[in-house]
């Protein structure tokens, strides 16, 4: 339900600014395309490993925003005009890293139910689970799940051994992913 | 460059967008190749020499209206196929209705005919031609196809790259179709068909390549 809200709520905003854009309004236009631009990077960012190539994919669909702009129908929705071509640049990326992928159906909302705030709101969501474990298995967690230490690595900084430090690390996810399933959705 | 950069250099670049400018574009490529695919006609096969008795006659307007409402349905479609995010299975579903309609003629007029004209109402005198030369007539319909979409941003190129080869078959056949004299629904349903579909096969091929962007 919020993924459709926030859409339509995309829908209406983009939509004007858009018209104004192709009326000619560079104000309207420059505020689209950071708009834009944020939405793209969390899209682009959850379905590519690295960083930089996201950025390179959002800078590419704004160049061709820009260019084929006049392939856009004011009659059509233009969140669903705006999807189809970050998903053909996405295809084109993989295509040319020869990567031969399937690449799973999302709908226009997958670009809007998820911007660059709301990854936010799950990093703080995140926070709030793991300060409901103990200490030791909250920090376990951190370093080996969060911040990508090995096993051995973070043996070496608290002090426990290796498989004290695995197992810590899997009942403390056991321990949160009940934590989620129990909360009503 | 950083993003907002680029951002603030597009926005300089930005000029106002008429309404229905996606729709000039493709009439301008369509027309401009048209128009050169009709002066090959002229230049190099000539209009039928009796084009003013013809258009009296039900076979000319047959082959008239079928093209033609090809071309159409075809148009149709392909404008949906430049535009990310618009559907165009409804469209390109149309297009099998003109194919359909000259099949039905054709049937028809096979069953009506004696079998001793069977063969003279499926290969006519031209047969052997027809198909290359209604290639040869859309060719240059399909280039200026090919620069309309370039400038659109066909999300499945091949698709739209077949939709542009069927629009330049079915266009190039109508053009043809001031040249050849060829008045049996089997002929035209067999050969101009066969020659419209052959490009809309090279458009496809042409498309996966070429429309990329």
């Amino acid at each position: 339900m919020r993924t459709q809200e926030g859409q339509s709520a995309a829908e209406t905003r983009l939509k004007a600014l858009m018209l104004a854009a192709l009326a000619g309004d560079a104000t309207a236009y420059r505020a689209l395309l950071s708009d834009l631009s944020a939405h793209l990077r969390a899209y682009y960012a959850r379905r590519l490993a690295e960083r930089a190539d996201a950025e390179d994919l959002v800078q590419e669909t704004l160049i061709a925003i820009h260019t084929r702009r006049a392939s856009y129908d004011p009659a059509q929705p233009f969140t669903a005009w705006l999807h189809a071509i970050a998903r053909y640049k996405l295809i084109d990326h993989y295509r040319r890293a020869k990567l031969r992928r399937t690449l799973p159906l999302d709908e226009a909302g997958a670009l809007f139910g998820q911007s660059e705030h709301e990854a936010a709101d799950a990093a703080r969501d995140l926070a709030k689970l793991l300060d409901t474990l103990p200490q030791t298995r909250r920090a376990l967690i951190r370093h080996v799940r969060i911040e990508g230490l090995s096993t051995e690595e973070t043996a070496a900084r608290t002090g426990l051994s290796p498989s004290a430090v695995k197992v810590g690390v899997h009942r403390g996810l056991k321990a949160l992913s009940a934590l989620v399933k129990g909360r009503p959705p | 460059m950083k993003t907002e950069a680029l951002i603030d250099r597009l926005g300089e670049t930005l000029r106002p967008v008429p309404r229905g400018a996606a729709a000039r574009i493709l009439l301008l490529g369509l027309s401009a190749g048209a128009a050169a695919s009709f002066v090959l006609m002229v230049c190099w096969l000539g209009i039928r020499p009796d084009l003013t008795a013809a258009v009296a006659t039900f076979p000319y307007w047959m082959k008239f209206a079928y093209t033609l409402a090809l071309a159409c349905l075809a148009f149709w479609t392909l404008q949906r196929l430049a535009r990310p995010g618009v559907r165009a299975g409804t469209q390109a579903a149309l297009e099998i209705l003109p194919p359909a309609a000259i099949g039905v003629l054709a049937v028809l007029q096979w069953n009506a005919a004696p079998a001793a004209l069977h063969t003279h109402l499926l290969m006519g005198a031209s047969h052997t031609v027809c198909p290359w030369r209604i290639v040869a007539l859309a060719l240059p319909i399909f280039a200026g196809l090919l620069w309309s979409m370039r400038r659109l941003a066909p999300t499945r190129p091949m698709l739209a790259g077949a939709a542009a080869g069927l629009l330049a078959g079915a266009a190039g056949a109508w053009i043809y179709a001031f040249h050849c004299d060829e008045s049996a629904a089997v002929f035209v349903a067999v050969w101009y068909s066969f020659g419209i579909a052959l490009t809309g096969l090279l458009g496809a091929v042409a498309g996966r390549w070429l429309l990329r962007w």
